[in-house]
């Protein structure tokens, strides 16, 4: 008996054993990638002293913050970070899915391929050849719309990288030329999985497609849609850094309509070298962010259980 | 009736292809620009502007890249090698970590998958996680700093993974080579590795697609310009032009930059294996966005 139940431990251990080892790489990873940073969010709460290293700074409590929000900086930025995340929330909802549903009329086998092939296009691309490509349209000097467009119908030519008014409007389709091909392949595989009985059912009773779409399609998708914009609410503090800071190549003019939290971060960091103001304003997005994810979390769990992330 | 009915689907249908010809479109044509650039004469582009059809057909922006290959070539193969890198050493961690956590029964087991689910709700910020890469970790202007911030490994990729090994393969065939004396290692090479193939190819595309694309590591820890990568480089020059057009005291040493058809040329060059490649791992690639939506 007494043999078998040692046996059986060892036996144990040798599996325990390598499974932790092979565990052992990952976890290194997340600890120096993850988990030091969150210590790293003490840096927020120290007055800054190089001869003691960032890390061994004195606290100072919460002066860090009170510098952020006297700087006045922050209603803009965080103003900015929501309302942009708004428009692609709504925007990134209703255009994907009008898109999903006409593709999904198509019929021809190789239309429908090079049409999601191409349209996937630009997800593929990184941000700073999309700057190159918008810069391509719009420069004041060799753009394609003031040079073949603007000029020879006006007479004068836009200097878009100076004027604030046309960037929500052009960071806005920027983002859904982007994403459009994600959101339609997206919202497609729900539609896909729409039992072809229910639009069969429907068309013996005579119903149109707009009476289809609005009585069978869209009712699928709203788990998807709940879901979707559930995530979005939870990311409303953060933002596309690459689409805020590439785009609108980080001109200054631009700001007040163009700087969201993650650039201003980005921008007091490394060209202010401001490491306790950068500092508070990623801490207060961190903390809204794990609120926001554990609130929307736990809404999705009340509504479907199996979308919930945990 | 039936005769309606068939009238109203070829409405639709005709409605269909033609938003779809726009959004084509419209997708392609910045590209088209693009290149087109690439292709123009650059004293005709600097003063006529972009056109959708060269005013003046030239190859000077090529034979600039094949000139200035020293530099270009160099960002090219850091971009090779950082994406080859990288994506092998992302699969190798996420596939052992993957596998280590579908074994449910291993005391501990679900403690260490808690840890790993913390850093997909929480992290420390831009900020912090700069000020942990300079000074306790030190890769400022290493190839590391290029490979490791965040894009080596993810806790979606691993859950992803792990998923898959625990749903899509069989638990028995793992057993019966453990009855036959085979370690957790053993069975992992042997059956869950070769088994896993398509999960693998998903995860393994969006990682390699994240490092080619890559830029913010370089932004934050490259200054030293052998190790810009083709993004990084492509933002270097951006940031040169800027700063060459605010300080028009320095107009002479525009001379030495690149002209913007050569810029085009290399951002060209840029995309090209992603567009040359694309057609064959748009399926990965496709399976990769609907797996990620359900669990964004």
């Amino acid at each position: 008996m007494g043999k078998a139940k040692i046996n059986k431990k060892h036996i144990r251990l040798k599996k325990i054993i390598p499974i932790y080892l092979m565990l052992l790489p990952a976890m290194i990873y997340f600890f120096i990638n993850n988990y030091l940073p969150m210590y790293g969010i003490t840096i927020a709460f120290r007055k800054l002293n190089y001869k003691t290293g960032i890390l061994n700074s004195p606290f100072n409590g919460f002066d860090n913050f009170r510098f952020l929000f006297a700087s006045g900086n922050l209603g803009p930025i965080v103003r900015n970070t929501i309302l942009y995340n708004l428009a692609f929330m709504v925007i990134g909802t209703i255009f994907p899915i009008t898109v999903a549903i006409l593709f999904n009329e198509l019929r021809g086998k190789i239309a429908k391929k090079f049409y999601q092939t191409v349209l996937l296009l630009p997800y593929l691309i990184s941000m700073v050849i999309v700057s190159y490509l918008v810069f391509a349209f719009l420069s004041a000097d060799t753009g394609f719309l003031n040079k073949s467009i603007i000029e020879p119908l006006t007479g004068n030519t836009i200097s878009f990288y100076q004027e604030k008014k046309y960037w929500p409007f052009i960071l806005v389709f920027v983002q859904q030329w982007k994403s459009i091909g994600f959101g339609m392949v997206l919202y497609l595989s729900t539609i896909l999985g729409i039992s072809n009985e229910y639009y069969e059912a429907a068309r013996v009773d005579g119903a149109t497609k707009w009476q289809q779409i609005k009585c069978i399609t869209l009712p699928f998708l709203k788990p998807t849609v709940i879901t979707m914009t559930i995530l979005s609410i939870s990311k409303i503090c953060s933002s596309d850094f690459g689409l805020f800071y590439q785009v609108p190549k980080n001109s200054g003019t631009l700001y007040s309509v163009t700087q969201t939290i993650d650039t201003y971060v980005y921008n007091a960091l490394m060209n202010q070298n401001n490491i306790a103001m950068s500092s508070a304003a990623s801490v207060l997005q961190a903390i809204i962010g794990l609120v926001l994810v554990l609130v929307c979390n736990g809404v999705i769990r009340k509504i479907s259980k199996e979308n919930a992330i945990f | 009736m039936s005769g309606i009915k068939s009238m109203e689907e070829k409405v639709v249908g005709v409605i269909a292809h033609v938003v779809m010809i726009i959004l084509s479109v419209l997708a392609v044509a910045p590209f088209w620009l693009l290149v087109a650039g690439s292709l123009t004469e650059n004293n005709v582009l600097t003063k006529s502007g972009y056109q959708f059809w060269p005013k003046q057909f030239s190859l000077e922006a090529y034979h600039y890249i094949i000139r200035e290959w020293a530099q270009i070539g160099n960002a090219y193969a850091i971009t090779i090698i950082v994406t080859v890198a990288g994506t092998i050493c992302s699969l190798i961690l996420v596939s052992m970590a993957s596998y280590a956590l579908a074994q449910n029964d291993i005391p501990g087991i679900r403690i260490v998958f808690l840890l790993i689910l913390i850093t997909m709700l929480f992290n420390g910020g831009v900020v912090s996680s700069y000020i942990i890469y300079t000074n306790v970790v030190n890769v400022k202007n290493t190839i590391f700093a290029l490979l490791m911030p965040n894009l080596l490994l993810n806790g979606f990729n691993v859950i992803l993974v792990r998923n898959y090994m625990q749903h899509s393969i069989p638990g028995e065939l793992g057993e019966a080579a453990e009855i036959d004396g085979a370690g957790p290692f053993k069975i992992y090479l042997r059956i869950i590795l070769p088994l896993s193939k398509p999960i693998m190819a998903t995860v393994g595309l969006l990682t390699a697609v994240s490092y080619w694309n890559d830029w913010t590591n370089g932004l934050y820890y490259i200054t030293d310009s052998k190790l810009y990568s083709i993004q990084l480089l492509l933002n270097q020059m951006n940031n040169n032009v800027q700063y060459l057009a605010s300080h028009s005291e320095l107009a002479g040493a525009g001379q030495n930059l690149p002209g913007i058809s050569m810029r085009m040329a290399i951002a060209v060059v840029g995309i090209l294996p992603i567009i040359i490649l694309y057609p064959f791992f748009q399926k990965y690639f496709e399976k990769g966005i609907t797996m990620g939506a359900v669990k964004g």
